[in-house]
């Protein structure tokens, strides 16, 4: 069987099979795959029988369950106010030189996707981005190509820079 | 904290923790260990002291030493000189920014001084993933009063009492919601904790919940005996990985010790809390949405009544209330509700937590009593502008807020005197504006939130603020025009009076607010097409003074554009075609021979 499906699966044991256990499977899946293609989005709706269009329909209002293929890493960096006051302007072209991606698109080899999001709640050490799970603040341009070179090297990715 | 005789705090709050505090906690204990002091000297990883501006923050207790802007090199300083020697490190205490005087006990801070600390009262004091640290505290005392010595009515009433009101931004009043809820009758009912905090600016429930997630579990515990419910959910943005963690450590730990699960301290009082997570919507702040969000629906508000009280988290009685709010329940319960309503105002009791944020020297979260005025926060705790600049104005309540400018300074600060004032409490977000941020800009801005955020289920929200946003748009470009500012009144009025959620209802708030305030800004944009402040980009046209360029080329060679020309020690020239506007020979020149106007 695809493996995306046993995943649905298995998350739909771990979590009941009604409908407000919908979130959390898209969470679930997101978590592993970095997004929900419609492949998934169609599983999760024969397993939970419900209509595809209310999975589509549910999945496409939050802004955190992708539904367009993602990078191993997707970084957010926050746009509103306090960051942008301290600099997120010019921490956002630093990534974009770079990676030579634009915000919402994702690096050839799929290490990264950039994406820009609202308020983190980090605006006493903005600017700050989450890179998946992980917070990072205070980011200035040189920071910023600091942590992204550790990323890089963790995955043993390599860029022309 | 009996058996150590000296206590370190390290600040692991997310900001703190951004730079490396978990080293320095490490750091100490190694330090301590190699002089035999692990045993009478505790290291302990706390949440956030609010303090955020000179993090990351040390505390020693018990003589309250503060050692600000710590890193893991400064360990083995603290440790030789402070710890073994008992000489304080005096190059990292705080110096107080006026009389440049050292401050060594942080009680002596004016950042501290005109606080009261009640739902904080434990963040920046304990380890929040040891539960002990917390019932040392008196932590789950309240629980147990509660179970043991308070039928669900007479706690009803206590909350009453206190006057306490939601936190979350409306001011409902507490003791009436959970009243309420008791009344109706079903054979299951669900506690819910708000912890979906997305205003701009404000960051406290993160902070509540990184410092101190037993508060909330304790509070929504004794909420469940008043209402008669169960269960109990979080409902938490995904925003937040360390405040996940931590309250997924607090609901273990609290299993483990009989305070969350059967049969409750004995009393046959069942509750049991389960996390859900956000998936980033703003809109799921609004507590019908957060209740469709949460039964695996779009996040989408429906109109009230019925409310959540009566047909809520599938289709049952629910009471949601924020974090801080239920972070205020144990201490009312502890203390007293007279205690608590000695605080505050006429109408808005105990204290309120507000985020810091924006211009200003302090930024931070702090918690005063209600009634202190906007002068005290951004002067006395707050340290007055950065770099000495003039304040315009603070926007609080974030995009459903509005602004409030140098009269008000003296205003006391509550829940319907903000209203009067023509913004609102929020969930106490404020952030600091000087005069060079323009308000058109900064309407402009929240606008594109609500953009971003809103559902799109009802017409005058989702189209409504789309045309207002455009106007904005148009305005800060140079293209507006004076009938433009009484369409943007007349636009707002409408979305506020026919939008369907609390979003909708207050999105043109900042554009209301800065119109009414700022008029003459608006008027200096559509009618002369320049921006006063000098942010609108559009509207700013940048130039070389020949008198003053030495021609040193340096904004030649920076130029992204390639804009400027000029021959080498003579003076250069802005070519306006290519000019991008992006400020960057204005950073370079050493001269200050770049004009803007």
């Amino acid at each position: 069987m695809n493996p995306v499906s046993d995943l649905i699966k298995n998350l739909a044991d771990q979590h009941g099979r009604s409908r407000h256990n919908l979130l959390p499977i898209l969470q679930g899946v997101v978590e592993q795959e970095k997004y929900l293609s419609e492949f998934s989005m169609t599983e999760i709706a024969r397993e939970l029988d419900l209509p595809a269009a209310e999975v589509y329909g549910t999945a496409t209002f939050y802004s955190f369950l992708e539904h367009k293929k993602m990078g191993r890493y997707i970084i957010r960096i926050c746009k509103t106010i306090t960051c942008s006051m301290k600099g997120k302007n010019q921490v956002l072209l630093a990534i974009e030189d770079m990676l030579k991606i634009n915000v919402g698109e994702t690096t050839p080899d799929g290490t990264f996707s950039l994406l820009q999001t609202n308020c983190l709640g980090f605006c006493h050490k903005a600017p700050a981005m989450l890179i998946n799970n992980e917070v990072f603040t205070d980011l200035t341009p040189e920071k910023v190509r600091d942590i992204l070179s550790t990323y890089m090297k963790k995955k043993g990715a390599s860029y022309d820079n | 904290m009996a058996e150590y005789n000296m206590h370190i705090l390290v600040c692991g709050g997310t900001g703190c923790k951004a730079s490396e505090s978990e080293l320095i906690k490490s750091n100490f204990q190694h330090r301590l260990n190699e002089f035999g002091l692990s045993d009478e000297i505790q290291v302990v990883l706390t949440g956030c002291f609010g303090f955020c501006e000179k993090g990351p923050i040390v505390k020693i207790l018990p003589d309250n030493t503060f050692y600000t802007q710590v890193t893991p090199e400064d360990v083995t300083e603290i440790v030789n000189e402070h710890i073994i020697k008992g000489r304080k490190v005096e190059r990292l205490l705080y110096r107080d920014p006026e009389t440049h005087e050292l401050v060594g006990d942080s009680k002596g801070m004016d950042f501290y001084k005109k606080q009261i600390r009640i739902a904080l009262r434990n963040c920046g004091f304990i380890n929040p993933e040891n539960i002990e640290e917390y019932i040392g505290r008196d932590g789950y005392a309240a629980l147990g009063t509660c179970l043991s010595e308070k039928t669900p009515d007479e706690v009803i009433e206590m909350i009453k009492d206190s006057g306490l009101r939601g936190r979350g931004g409306g001011g409902f009043p507490t003791g009436l919601k959970w009243q309420l809820t008791r009344k109706s009758v079903s054979d299951q009912k669900y506690v819910v904790c708000n912890a979906d905090e997305g205003d701009p600016g404000a960051f406290m429930d993160r902070s509540i919940l990184e410092g101190d997630p037993h508060s909330v579990l304790e509070a929504m515990a004794i909420c469940g005996y008043c209402v008669g419910a169960d269960k109990g959910l979080v409902y938490i943005r995904a925003e937040y990985p360390l405040a996940i963690e931590r309250l997924k450590i607090a609901i273990n730990q609290a299993r483990e010790y009989g305070l969350l699960g059967d049969d409750i301290l004995g009393t046959g009082f069942n509750f049991d809390v389960e996390i859900r997570y956000g998936a980033g919507a703003f809109v799921c702040g609004e507590e019908t949405a957060l209740i469709h969000s949460m039964e695996g629906k779009r996040g989408e508000p429906t109109v009230k009544p019925p409310f959540p009280a009566e047909k809520g988290y599938n289709g049952k009685p629910t009471n949601v209330n924020n974090v801080e709010t239920f972070a205020n329940i144990p201490v009312i319960i502890n203390k007293g509700p007279e205690w608590f309503a000695s605080i505050g105002t006429e109408k808005s009791k105990g204290t309120k937590v507000f985020a810091l944020a924006g211009k200003i020297n302090n930024v931070g979260l702090i918690e005063v009593p209600m009634g202190i005025t906007l002068r005290e926060i951004i002067y006395d705790i707050g340290g007055g502008i950065k770099d000495g600049r003039e304040f315009k104005a603070v926007q609080t309540g974030g995009p459903s807020g509005g602004c409030l400018t140098k009269s008000f300074l003296d205003t006391p600060i509550d829940y319907d005197n903000l209203v009067a004032a023509g913004s609102m409490m929020g969930s106490g977000g404020m952030i600091v504006l000087d005069d060079t941020d323009c308000m058109v800009a900064i309407a402009k801005f929240y606008l594109e939130f609500t953009l971003d955020e809103s559902c799109g289920k009802c017409t005058p929200c989702r189209i409504g603020n789309k045309r207002l946003h455009e106007i904005l748009e148009k305005i800060t470009e140079g293209n507006g025009k004076v009938e433009d500012l009484d369409r943007l009144r007349l636009l707002s009025n409408v979305i506020k009076d026919t939008s369907l959620c609390g979003l909708g209802q207050t999105s043109p708030n900042p554009v209301l607010s800065t119109l009414d305030h700022f008029y003459d800004e608006y008027l200096a944009h559509v009618t002369t097409a320049s921006c006063p402040a000098g942010q609108c980009k559009a509207l700013m046209h940048y130039s070389i003074d020949p008198d003053k360029c030495t021609g040193c080329t340096l904004c030649f060679r920076n130029c992204p554009v390639g804009a400027i020309s000029g021959e080498r020690r003579a003076p250069h020239y802005i070519d306006q075609s290519l000019c991008i506007k992006c400020g960057v020979c204005v950073a370079k020149c050493k001269f200050d021979a770049v004009l803007i106007g």
